[in-house]
């Protein structure tokens, strides 16, 4: 392992979400490119290529954050994927990427819902990049 | 109650009297379902027979054995298939071969049922059909109904909600945890953006307050002539406040007879959406234009910024509920999203029309068009 601390990218169009959520990102250790919509995570990752990334799900469209993961697995297919989304529970819209299934048309590592704490988030990081 | 029709295909008497004695009696119940479910049973000894009984009267679930003396259970289930028959299929066989599974399932069965079963397993298997083609049922219906937008417009409204509160926990938490050390100076950022976030939210419920007001719709709708020149100018003196701050000036032009029969409150609403998003979306320094003219077949009424303007794309999405341009030029501006589809809604009550136009950077126009009643 490098001693160089890995590049995280973290996409919301929620301002304020999107702070707080690289302030955490950043205190666990992690380096930070943040992103507010889908249109410019795409643009990001054209020239950047993160450890890990974790997107929102409803952005530009209800779908921004599955098709990111869509994009970004076909450029990097090595790179850990998280979407964090407020959705299941006010749209019902249930899956979860335990099921094949849905691991297939997903492109995404994990699913997470939003006011995660940090130090669930740390484990689930650190699991992902294997540290 | 209502009843399901099941439709029991076995070659065996016996499994037929026994599924009858084990459902006959029975009933399925569940919170969500209006009502009961019991069940009437019919029989067919063979495949044959049972494709005539789904051809001639109402079937909802079907209990297929596989193994028949003619035509087989996977052939009767490629037929359902293929007829598109409204039911639920669910296969009864002694041999649980893998193949058959696969098959059975790729062609439509909803599930399986080893032979032998016991009551209880049978009585399970029969929950699930029957919520499953209720499910199945109920979502048609709404669908046909509209509901299924209204339901979209619930999530997306719980969606919209929950944001605000998130960021502002989120916030409150840091500060909690005083992760930016111990001066509250420090901290000013993020009590600006929970205000606002609240503001926001608050922003939403009124707006939602006037959705319930224009769904309570017609019956209360009380129509006298109102005079919209006031009801503009009460408008922009609400807005006075933040369009100092702007330096954005306003100014209203009236030509004909401002009166116009129609709901004050409604056109109240209306007009504090238009001239509040013509004051929100505008420059620094800015103009405002308010104009009412009565003198066509029409009342028209326009309303023009020298804002942020917009692309013909967003102008073609902007009337929907919840959606909000988001880019780098609206980032600190807050809304609902619900304003202008409110808007809309109301002026296609009055059987009015509402247009905008629009060029980034210039500004953007409103123009409604009210017939006179």
């Amino acid at each position: 392992m490098s001693n160089e601390k890995k590049l995280i990218l973290i996409a919301d169009d929620d301002a304020d979400y999107l702070f707080q959520l690289e302030a955490m990102v950043k205190n666990l250790g992690f380096r930070v490119k943040t992103a507010e919509s889908q249109a410019e995570a795409e643009k990001i990752l054209e020239t950047v290529k993160p450890d890990l990334s974790i997107f929102d799900l409803m952005m530009e469209q209800e779908d921004s954050g599955f098709i990111l993961s869509y994009k970004a697995r076909r450029k990097y297919p090595d790179m850990p994927i998280i979407i964090a989304s407020a959705a299941t529970a006010e749209t019902g819209f249930t899956f979860d990427l335990y099921n094949e299934n849905d691991r297939n048309w997903i492109k995404a590592d994990l699913y997470l819902e939003k006011g995660i704490r940090s130090d669930q988030l740390h484990r689930e990081i650190n699991k992902l990049l294997r540290l | 109650m209502a009843t399901l029709h099941v439709l029991v295909v076995d070659d065996e008497p016996g499994i037929r009297s026994g599924i009858n004695r084990i459902l006959c009696n029975y009933t399925v119940s569940y919170p969500f379902m209006d009502e009961d479910f019991d069940f009437q049973l019919i029989d067919a000894g063979t495949g044959e027979e049972a494709i005539e009984v789904l051809n001639s009267q109402p079937v909802d679930v079907v209990l297929l054995d596989n193994k028949l003396p003619g035509m087989d259970g996977i052939e009767v289930l490629d037929y359902i298939k293929k007829q598109n028959f409204d039911v639920a299929v669910m296969m009864i066989t002694s041999y649980a071969s893998l193949d058959l599974a696969i098959k059975a399932t790729r062609i439509g069965a909803y599930n399986f049922m080893p032979k032998p079963f016991t009551p209880q397993e049978l009585r399970a298997s029969i929950d699930n059909v029957t919520k499953h083609l209720f499910l199945k049922r109920m979502t048609r219906k709404m669908q046909a109904e509209g509901k299924q937008i209204r339901f979209q417009f619930l999530s997306v409204l719980s969606h919209e909600l929950k944001s605000p509160i998130n960021a502002v926990e989120g916030y409150l938490k840091m500060m909690q945890e005083k992760q930016f050390g111990d001066k509250v100076e420090d901290y000013d950022r993020m009590i600006d953006r929970s205000l606002t976030r609240l503001k926001g939210m608050r922003n939403l419920i009124m707006d939602l307050l006037d959705l319930t007001k224009m769904e309570s719709g017609k019956k209360e709708r009380k129509m006298r002539d109102v005079n919209l020149a006031e009801i503009a100018k009460l408008a922009m003196d609400t807005m006075e406040p933040y369009a100092i701050q702007r330096g954005v000036s306003m100014k209203l032009q009236v030509s004909g007879d401002p009166q116009l029969l129609a709901d004050a409150n409604e056109m109240e609403i209306i007009f504090n959406n238009l001239i509040s998003n013509a004051v929100k979306y505008n420059k620094e320094g800015g103009t405002v234009d308010v104009c009412l003219c009565n003198q066509g077949p029409n009342f028209e009424i326009r309303v023009t910024d020298t804002g942020i303007g917009m692309s013909q794309d967003d102008c073609n999405k902007i009337f929907k509920d919840f959606v909000r341009i988001k880019n780098s030029k609206t980032k600190e501006i807050t809304g609902s999203g619900l304003g202008l589809s409110i808007t809309k809604t109301m002026v296609e009550q009055y059987n009015g029309t509402i247009k905008v136009e629009s060029k980034p950077d210039l500004g953007t126009t409103f123009s409604l068009s009210l017939p006179r009643l």
